[in-house]
């Protein structure tokens, strides 16, 4: 029997419970009951967000394939597709940091395999609590060895991301793994389970009891009794992914199977339901065919667990020795435990006994969309108001502790972890604008960036989506990439929430506003709900991961300056604006104000100059001013070119210098012209119609900014550098 | 040769095949042949997951029998960082491996002197010069002891160590803590050479640095020569 105790444990509402009996016309038995409860659950259904989901744009001509699948597919020419995703991994890094964020990345990658892309990229979007406080520094190691141990094992290079720290995310860190593969536009593998009595092959690690219920555990809030979610985390064996990995594409490659499907979140469960509703058959399976490595395991933990590194596929009939075979090369096993049928439905025998047998459409597609309440939070109304602050007596020493802040500071002490350079493609390293992958023999480069600003987000969801987006263009137009694709990470608090669904929708549309704006689709991605702990939710922290095009590597530009003499241009401009900046969080603690402004056809104008000047290699650098404003902008440029150029800016503007030097205003793009190229480069600008203002010269070892007459900041190159450099070591030295 | 877990074999057959043009092929693990390779070499990764030490597995797999009579007779093998840990597993090059001395994963571009060009695999470099060249690593601390480092000074099986820019042999540049600086080693008979850095990573002046060719380079030129 049912009761209300049981609906509970499974995170399932009378409602629901109600809505199941009438779809499947009978009571489930506790298997099917905690089938529905996974697939179900937030994390699988996307209930909460599906309403606000159908206002993003997804369609373009390049789109292959869509919301929907494993994976986001663009043509990218040549006959090659680019295959990409993000994914969060919240939960599970938080009650066991190195495994949830591990298995994170294997996830991913499973997702990118699986439709026969070789992974060739990683990237991660990380936000702990604040460094000040041993845990979070435990948390920050232990996610970061966790990213570190997958994917240098799997030979995939981790070529960039983005880390944030805050409060807010002490009892609930954020773990966003991307991953990008590239495949034959004409050899791509979906989730089919086609063709009725064609096999159904497990491939992979044994069924063990981890993970059981993950998914519905990333569907709740957390309460105290964490250390008991323990057993929930999974545990990766990243060597047998590599075989998976390795194993898989052999088998695409040489046209054997039907349809392939990873077992993620909700494992079997996931993979057979959504292979044969997707395909409008059915899946009848044989547990006690399936590969086990503990004693005495029920249908119910079977069909629930998450162990990973796991694989479901339909193979052609008369090819199941040769898959078979690859597998054994690759001392993998690959079981026969059922077959496709024709009934749409799921049927799970267990000891000579049918132990499920439910309809996959009501399971994959019947679960009830909600239009939840929402509500303005309260909280704008102060957090909104920003006070003048005064201006610091010494900038000098206000700029050096800026460029401290972890937020600004070097992340080479976390990237010099992970091996960003395996495969040999990686030829713009992490600390640029965007990573820049080559693809061997090809004229044209891929190009990726994640971003996401959540103070800007918390005090203006809106704005916060459209800054997302655009930052995440304006990065890749300084590398000289054109967006061709969006997949986004939405981690916010509890959807319950009225306030926390007025986030939500706020920043989806203006997600949405600035992809239609700049015509990139989004292929897909990820809700992450629920990041509450102890009913303190987490900022509204959107993650954008927007993949672009380079036409052509020789011409990628990166950010550091490049020669002495170089003229300084600014694309864009300076403004009165504080809100929001990490100098305000970081020197006077105050996380408030509106969020920079941001105008969106400004936006795509100063990307448009930028790539065409790339194009006509008129730039001999390009940066863009984001978390410390121009400032930091500038010491970025200087610092990150091993000779380390100087520069010496003069700014005219009437603002407050505060601003001038760290205010976040959008929009903006430090480049470096050859002073035979300034003519050629301000007339492009004239035609574009882009502000664009001469601001100095590169040269010298130090740093030097002047307002008006007034010499503002001046700095030895070296002091500043260090500062820059040994912040993030100096956390983590161990006494 | 390709083990399970092996992750730079396409890298290493890339620069061997596209960049520098010459005959190349993959060896399985579990085969018995060695397909008259003139010469072989041991790419990076981690064989077998390194769940256990290092390379101490892959020195199971069925051709290395056939790897050690081909060492044996004079055949040129190279080890790149797991192919390194795995020749010192199979004892075809002395000394073992210990984690990094920051316990930490270490992926950066550093730079290593040339020590001897006597050597297949440096002969087209020369003395003390520098290269930059990528390490990408958990176990890459180079230990042995002393009566054996006094042996390999006194052989000059010491081919690459990690140097700073100036070329100075410092404690600093010394990333993963390795006896003597060592970055790269041969055997007595200078046929086998054992590196922790990826020449295959410095190959190609798209990404970065060409230095590591001198060392592809060096193994044509004394293929040719023999």
């Amino acid at each position: 029997m049912i009761d209300k105790k049981i609906l509970e444990g499974h995170n399932l509402t009378e409602k629901e419970f109600e809505r199941i009996v009438e779809l499947i016309g009978k009571e489930p038995n506790i298997t099917e009951l905690g089938i529905f409860s996974l697939m179900w659950s937030e994390h699988c259904s996307y209930k909460s967000s599906k309403a606000h989901l159908i206002k993003l744009p997804t369609s373009g001509k390049h789109v292959i394939q869509g919301p929907g699948e494993n994976a986001g597919i663009i043509d990218i020419g040549d006959g090659l597709a680019a295959v990409f995703k993000i994914e969060s991994h919240n939960h599970p890094s938080y009650i066991e940091p190195y495994q949830g964020a591990a298995t994170g990345v294997g996830g991913i990658l499973r997702d990118i395999f699986t439709m026969g892309a070789r992974p060739i990229a990683l990237l991660d979007s990380l936000r702990f609590g604040s460094l000040s406080l041993p845990k979070n520094r435990a948390i920050t190691e232990g996610v970061i060895s966790g990213i570190a141990g997958y994917g240098n094992c799997m030979g995939v290079p981790t070529v960039g991301g983005e880390v944030y720290f805050n409060p807010c995310y002490s009892l609930n860190p954020l773990v966003n793994v991307f991953c990008l593969g590239i495949c034959e536009k004409d050899a791509i593998f979906y989730a089919k389970a086609e063709g009725e009595g064609n096999p159904v092959l497990y491939v992979g690690s044994k069924t063990g009891r981890d993970g059981i219920h993950g998914a519905t555990m990333a569907s709740a809030e957390f309460g105290e009794d964490l250390e008991r979610k323990r057993p929930n985390v999974q545990v990766g064996d990243p060597f047998k992914e590599k075989l998976l990995l390795e194993a898989c594409l052999e088998v695409m490659n040489k046209d054997l199977i039907v349809g392939i499907q990873d077992m993620g979140a909700a494992g079997l469960t996931c993979s057979t339901t959504e292979m044969a509703s997707k395909s409008n058959a059915g899946i009848e399976i044989d547990l006690d065919l399936v590969p086990k490595r503990e004693e005495g395991m029920t249908p119910y933990e079977i069909m629930l667990s998450e162990s990973q590194e796991r694989m479901l596929l339909v193979a052609k009939k008369d090819k199941v020795k040769d898959v078979q075979d690859i597998f054994a090369k690759w001392d993998l096993d690959a079981v026969i435990i059922g077959q496709v049928t024709v009934d749409e439905r799921l049927k799970v025998k267990f000891e000579g006994e049918i132990v499920v047998d439910i309809p996959v459409k009501a399971v994959v597609d019947l679960c009830p969309v909600y239009n939840r309440e929402i509500k303005i939070p309260t909280y704008l109304n102060s957090a909104n108001q920003l006070e003048i602050v005064p201006l610091p007596e010494d900038l000098n020493q206000t700029f050096l502790r800026l460029l401290s802040s972890p937020a600004i500071a070097d992340k080479q002490w976390i990237y010099r972890q992970y091996d960003h350079m395996v495969q040999i493609n990686t030829v713009l390293l992490p600390g640029a604008d965007a990573s820049v992958l080559r693809i061997k023999n090809k004229k044209m480069a891929l190009a990726i960036t994640l971003d996401g600003n959540s103070l800007y987000t918390y005090l203006d969801p809106r704005t916060g989506g459209k800054v997302a987006v655009a930052e995440a263009c304006r990065n890749l137009a300084c590398v000289g990439a054109r967006p061709v694709g969006v997949t986004n990470c939405l981690n916010f608090g509890n959807p319950e929430k009225p306030e926390i669904m007025w986030q939500f929708k706020e920043a989806l549309e203006g997600i949405s506003e600035a992809c239609q704006v700049f015509e990139i689709p989004v292929t897909g991605g990820n809700v992450s709900f629920y990041n509450d702990t102890e009913g303190e939710s987490i900022y509204p922290s959107p993650v954008l991961g927007v993949v672009g095009l380079v036409p052509n590597i020789d011409k990628t530009v990166s950010p550091g300056f490049k020669n002495e003499g170089d003229l300084i241009f600014l694309i864009g401009k300076n403004q009165d604006e504080l809100g929001g900046s990490e100098y305000l969080k970081f020197i006077w603690d105050m996380e408030r104000g509106l969020p920079p402004q941001i105008n969106l056809e400004e936006e795509k104008k100063a990307h448009g100059l930028c790539l065409e000047a790339i194009d006509l290699g008129l730039l001999c650098s390009a940066h863009d001013a984001s978390e410390g404003g121009l400032a930091v902008c500038l010491a970025e440029c200087v610092f990150l070119e091993e000779n380390k150029i100087g520069c010496e800016i003069r700014l005219e503007e009437q603002i407050h210098e505060d601003a001038l030097l760290f205010g976040e205003s959008q929009s903006r793009i430090v480049v470096t012209v050859k002073p035979e190229d300034q003519e050629d480069f301000i007339k492009l600008a004239q035609n574009r119609n882009v502000q664009v203002s001469y601001i100095g010269i590169t040269g010298g070892r130090d740093l030097v900014i002047y307002h008006h007459d007034k010499k503002i900041i001046d700095l030895p190159i070296l002091d500043a550098f260090k500062v820059w450099k040994q912040a993030i070591p100096n956390i983590f030295k161990v006494e | 040769m390709v083990f399970p877990g092996s992750n730079c074999d396409q890298d290493t057959y890339h620069v061997c095949k596209d960049v520098l043009e010459q005959e190349c092929f993959y060896l399985w693990h579990k085969d018995h042949d060695l397909k008259n390779a003139d010469c072989v070499i041991l790419p990076g990764g981690f064989s077998y997951g390194d769940y256990l030490r290092s390379g101490a597995i892959a020195k199971f797999s069925p051709l290395m029998q056939e790897l050690q009579d081909f060492a044996q007779k004079g055949g040129l093998v190279l080890g790149i960082c797991n192919g390194f840990q795995v020749l010192l597993e199979l004892g075809l090059l002395p000394g073992a491996m210990l984690r990094n001395k920051n316990l930490k994963f270490l992926c950066d571009h550093v730079y290593i002197k040339i020590e001897n060009t006597q050597t297949p695999f440096s002969n087209r470099g020369e003395r003390n010069h520098l290269l930059s060249i990528p390490i990408a690593h958990f176990d890459g601390n180079y230990y042995a002891p002393p009566e054996t480092i006094e042996g390999i000074k006194r052989n000059e099986q010491i081919v690459y160590s990690y140097a700073d820019v100036e070329g100075r042999i410092t404690e600093e540049a010394n990333v993963n803590g390795s006896i003597e600086n060592i970055a790269g080693l041969t055997n007595e008979k200078r046929n086998v050479l054992g590196m922790m850095p990826h020449p295959e990573r410095a190959s190609e002046s798209l990404l970065g640095s060409e230095d590591g060719r001198i060392i592809f380079e060096s193994i044509i030129l004394s293929l040719k020569q023999a």
